[in-house]
């Protein structure tokens, strides 16, 4: 496989794991405001998931399509950040794992519309005004439990601390990252590291939080080394196509 | 919910497109403005309802008394000489 597709795959299956997460709140939110919330930012992912996937198939040559890709390969063949298979916890935790992501996307969206692709950079202008106003969801969701109660900034802290080791992998590049920042298509994802971190301080700050200090980053998603959450996540998402192949409804 | 306090209840008004006003389309629930607002957006306006969004609490809406529903629109019922309905209008006329 190629490095423009195992780069383009890395994206969709970003998409794909967080929707599936975000999908698990559907008819448990805690409200139902926030219930739908979860579920909009969770299509959005999706489609975004779906542009990455149907433009994989088509790098990729194979004559595979888009349910392929989602349904019938291994966990070893994902991609995906190991901070967006980890389980949705709490409502803090859910809102911490979309806000690191958030603030990332945003980040390498601006950049990917700059991208010499232009299929990557079409995807990127739509994607770009979902994630910013996913960021604004996330990120004042971070600043209202912090600066919230006593139970809720106890809660996002936890949320802060836990999720905080799967970050570094944001920042940590693969071979086939190094090979499309050589070529212009994406970002060096190095490069975005300082702005997140600034951003993670800024809402932290008004949040009331401690920024964790981590000895040591959690990394491997990016290249098929997976947590024991996604082979369970990939049962249930993968369920229907692997029981009864080609289903169709 | 129960000891916890509760968010109170929003009105939510939306604007279909330029040139209407806004229209009361439901409520819901939200701890501030900002947050109604949001939720407004997600649980409106989800298949392009709208391009702006008012929310107001509904506390704070002064509301016609049902009761006084005869005294209040009773008499306006005999008055058809109110209705413009004796004019013609050209095609090109709309919301009027």
């Amino acid at each position: 496989m190629n490095s423009k597709t195992e780069y383009i795959l890395h994206l969709a299956d970003n998409g794909l794991i967080l929707a599936q997460r975000l999908g698990e709140w559907c008819g448990h939110g805690p409200v139902l405001e926030q219930d739908i919330a979860l579920t909009n930012i969770a299509l959005d992912v999706l489609g975004q998931a779906r542009y990455f996937y149907q433009y994989a198939a088509e790098v990729d040559g194979q004559g595979k399509s888009e349910d392929d890709y989602a349904y019938l390969r291994g966990e070893r063949e994902f991609k995906n950040f190991l901070l967006l298979e980890q389980p949705n916890g709490d409502w803090a935790h859910t809102i911490m794992r979309q806000f690191f992501y958030d603030n990332f996307m945003q980040l390498v969206y601006t950049k990917l519309l700059l991208s010499t692709d232009k299929q990557i950079a079409a995807i990127a202008s739509k994607a770009i005004k979902e994630v910013n106003y996913h960021l604004k969801f996330s990120s004042e969701w971070v600043i209202r439990m912090g600066d919230g109660t006593e139970e809720s900034h106890e809660r996002v802290q936890n949320a802060a601390n836990t999720l905080w080791e799967f970050t570094g992998e944001l920042f940590v590049p693969t071979d086939y990252d190094n090979e499309m920042a050589s070529q212009g298509i994406a970002p060096d994802v190095t490069s975005l590291k300082n702005e997140w971190e600034n951003r993670v301080n800024e809402i932290f700050a008004e949040a009331t939080l401690q920024v964790p200090q981590a000895i040591w980053f959690q990394s491997g998603g990016k290249t098929g080394v997976h947590s024991e959450n996604l082979g369970l996540l990939l049962t249930d998402l993968q369920y229907l196509q692997r029981t009864y192949p080609g289903a169709s409804w | 919910m129960d000891n916890r306090k509760r968010w109170p209840l929003w009105e939510v008004f939306i604007r279909g497109k330029h040139g209407l006003s806004h229209k009361h389309v439901g409520s819901l629930h939200a701890a501030d403005a900002d947050m109604a607002i949001e939720n407004a957006r997600d649980v409106y306006t989800r298949r392009q309802e709208g391009i702006s969004i008012w929310v107001v609490e509904s506390k704070d809406i002064a509301a016609s008394d049902p009761k006084l529903n005869d005294a209040m629109f009773e008499p306006a019922a005999d008055k058809v000489y109110r209705h413009p309905t004796f004019y013609d209008l050209p095609d090109e006329l709309k919301h009027i």
